[in-house]
């Protein structure tokens, strides 16, 4: 316990020096904490989805649509046992900042598919009787003030034209890592429109989404879908809903590339002026060193003196910086608004911060250390500072 | 009277490990800084590049990109017929019409798909676009099914080197050209005949039509023309003006990230700067007491403390410059959100990052050595040389 009590004394002997490194180390932490986070958001979409779900699409790309008459087709699959279908609209909401991502579904199967968003009944009947109807999620309906009833106007860029909308319902996730910001309006709507303007592109879908009997079979649905439509008109690529996910986060890979570089180059900069600190630390006490070596304290415990030290400095600043994340990371969140619809700070991203905060620790000491251990006790009594 | 230069300088050779960590964080967050303004502006170079201040782009109303756009053959006559296209060396009008949609290919190494924009292109195409080399192999023969590759994609894309073989639109296509065409988007596309893609992807419709004008300063009566026919449902902007939205929002991404991210390395690194600064005068008290009683006056003990400050940040922020500028031999490859494809980019140093980053580094030496300097220039000379 004496050891201890040593070491906080030892580290808050200079004030001004060790308040400061602390302030530094906890500002490293709590960017670092975010960065991660960031990553982390990326992948929520990955970590949404479920083993028992399928994604059927275009095999050339997204952006070609498939037919309508492929869903009995699919469904005819073994091992299948529901599906759904929709499109991704892209419809702008006033402004193109304004971005959300929403879709055209078949909205009974859909919503039957997506057990985790929860709908109140009395909304989910409204929706579904309503070929006008769509629902949003709560956070994009908090964005936006929308209440129930209000009618929503979505300008259309793959689609052409105005799309008025009546908001039905708002759903909520069944816990925090669904997105609670899209949108979902009836397939039918923009069918039925299609058929009337441009005849060609109406009965087409841009993606089938499948519930598998049993999760085990996914890559045998797979392939038997995929095999089915060979060397059609319209070729398919199904896979699991997380490789269709991971999908999308491949394609910006080199962006979290650079952010997880970044987030090293903090621990180095951190590690930078921790390590100074030491230095200067350990410059001022080389005498008192020289004493200790002098009562007959190996080399051992002094290095143990000066690495405890650092971890008191590096784990309490990392401390504070664990517990700020929380509260910035949701400031953060409000303030992006939806471009990371879900933003969470992950139990590793924690552990993560905690073994920082010791490597830190624990490498700012080695120079420092290694220079007051060597050096003579003669040498160390008569140098002044 | 003003204390040497000299002397400051002198003061952080004698503490070299403690200069070096310091100096070492500052360069740190210069790099940082640099590095994400550099992406930021080599990908706003790429996509300006990508476009000519003398060509007009002619895509659907409400479309954003030519990926989502569609014009029919008939309008696509109505806007092929405006008075102010040039005229080429054959007497045709220099106009093209395009299609442009997005496969999905596998990179080459990591085998993760992507999107890439795939280009048809008729016979004015390369001529409206004069930056466009082939670098090797020969141009795709019309009417037939081969394609020509950009470098980048050649580069990062399987199936696309020479002589290789894509399969999509069930047909077979051989890839008999690469292109160059310099830093600017169109190196990240495949193009081959518009007719045979529009075959092969069951189209009836255009993506966009590109046109040359005869004198470019009256662009804006053909686009205000062409926006206001009523036979038309189109918009028409500058090549370059196009190609410059396109990059917007990643753009802004990447130096929102850059700043957000820079400022807060920075605190981390000022405060450095600091604990070194007061450190340096708090071992020196008696040092300062004695300059004092010499007959130096309080600023030129505030000026010679802030002066090693500013060059401890100097330092740092060269090294960071440097290392930043190592970067410019890089190129990055990321999909563009706004037109969901795949886009190389490489960094690029212009001469605002260069001196925007030693300004930084200043900054941040400055802030670091305000405080310290203030302490010892405000000593009583009785206490300083009693210090020691």
């Amino acid at each position: 316990m004496n050891i201890l009590k040593i070491l906080v004394r030892n580290a808050f002997r200079h004030k001004l020096r060790s308040i400061l490194t602390i302030i530094a180390m906890c500002i490293a932490i709590l960017a670092f904490g975010l960065l991660r986070t960031v990553i982390s958001a990326w992948y929520a979409g990955v970590a949404a989805s479920s083993a028992d779900r399928l994604v059927t699409r275009n095999a050339i790309s997204l952006i070609f649509p498939l037919p309508l008459a492929y869903r009995d087709k699919i469904r005819l699959t073994d091992g299948v046992k529901g599906v759904s279908y929709g499109n991704w609209f892209g419809g702008i909401y006033i402004e193109e900042k304004n971005f959300f991502a929403n879709f055209a579904v078949e909205p009974q199967t859909y919503l039957a598919l997506y057990p985790e968003f929860i709908l109140p009944p009395d909304q989910l009947r409204a929706f579904l009787t309503n070929r006008k109807a769509c629902i949003a999620g709560g956070r994009l309906a908090e964005r936006f003030g929308w209440k129930i009833g209000d009618t929503i106007t979505l300008k259309g860029t793959i689609f052409p034209g105005n799309w008025e909308l009546l908001l039905q319902g708002i759903y909520r996730g069944r816990d925090q890592t669904v997105d609670q910001s899209m949108f979902f309006f009836h397939w039918d709507y923009l069918n039925e429109s299609l058929k009337k303007a441009t005849s060609g592109r109406a009965n087409q879908v841009g993606y089938y989404i499948i519930q598998l009997t049993d999760p085990e079979r996914a890559a045998e649905v797979c392939t038997a879908i995929d095999k089915n439509f060979k060397n059609s008109l319209a070729e398919t690529l199904t896979e699991t809903e997380k490789a269709f996910q991971m999908s999308f986060v491949a394609m910006s890979d080199a962006l979290i590339w650079v952010i997880q570089i970044v987030s090293g180059v903090i621990i180095v900069i951190i590690l930078a002026v921790v390590a100074n600190t030491m230095a200067m630390t350990t410059r001022e006490r080389i005498g008192e060193y020289a004493i200790y070596k002098t009562l007959g304290f190996g080399a051992f415990y002094i290095w143990g003196l000066i690495w405890g030290e650092s971890l008191v400095i590096t784990l309490s600043g990392g401390l504070l910086g664990m517990v700020l994340t929380y509260p910035v990371s949701r400031v953060f969140s409000n303030a992006v608004g939806t471009v990371f619809p879900v933003f969470n700070v992950d139990i590793t991203t924690i552990y993560m911060d905690l073994g920082v905060a010791l490597t830190v620790g624990t490498l700012a000491t080695i120079l420092p250390a290694r220079h007051a251990c060597k050096i003579s006790i003669a040498d160390g009594l008569r140098r002044v500072d | 009277m003003k204390i040497p230069f000299l002397y400051s300088v002198r003061n952080l050779l004698t503490r070299r490990l403690t200069t070096v960590f310091t100096a070492g964080g500052m360069a740190l967050v210069v790099f940082v800084f640099a590095s994400l303004l550099m992406l930021s502006e080599g990908l706003k170079k790429t996509l300006v590049d990508t476009g000519s201040e003398d060509n007009l782009i002619v895509i659907r109303k409400s479309s954003t990109s030519e990926v989502q756009s569609s014009i029919d053959r008939l309008q696509a006559s109505i806007v092929e017929t405006q008075p102010e296209i040039a005229f080429g060396a054959d007497g045709q009008r220099l106009s093209a019409r395009e299609l442009v949609v997005l496969i999905s290919l596998s990179k080459r190494g990591s085998n993760k798909p992507s999107n890439v924009v795939i280009r048809g292109i008729d016979k004015n195409s390369l001529k409206l676009r004069p930056q466009i080399k082939l670098i090797a192999g020969r141009l795709p023969r019309p009417g037939s099914l081969e394609i020509i590759g950009g470098e980048n994609i050649v580069k990062r894309f399987q199936g696309v080197g020479m002589g290789e073989t894509l399969s999509f639109g069930m047909r077979t296509w051989t890839v008999v050209g690469v292109f160059d065409a310099g830093k600017t988007g169109f190196s990240s596309e495949i193009w081959g005949d518009v007719d045979q893609f529009m075959q092969a992807f069951r189209r009836t419709v255009y993506s966009s039509i590109l046109f040359k004008l005869r004198d470019p300063q009256r662009f804006s009566d053909v686009i205000t023309r062409l926006e206001k026919d009523p036979r038309l449902t189109v918009e028409c902007k500058r090549e370059t003006t196009y190609y410059r939205d396109q990059s917007q929002a990643l753009a802004t991404f990447l130096r929102i990230l850059g700043l957000a991210l820079t400022l807060i390395f920075s605190i981390g690194a000022v405060i450095g700067a600091m604990i070194t600064m007061y450190t340096a005068v708090a071992n020196r008290v008696a040092e300062i007491g004695t300059l004092r009683a010499l007959g130096f006056q309080k600023t030129s003990i505030l000026v010679a403390f802030l002066a090693e400050s500013l060059f401890l940040g100097l330092i740092g922020g060269i090294t960071g410059l440097l290392m930043a500028s190592v970067l410019q031999l890089a190129s990055i490859s990321t999909t563009n959100f706004q037109t969901f494809s795949e886009l190389a980019f490489s960094f690029h140093l212009t001469f605002e990052i260069v001196y925007k980053s030693i300004a930084f580094s200043l900054i941040m030496g400055f802030a670091g050595g305000l405080l310290p300097a203030l302490r010892a220039s405000r000593m009583n000379i009785i206490e300083a040389l009693r210090a020691s």
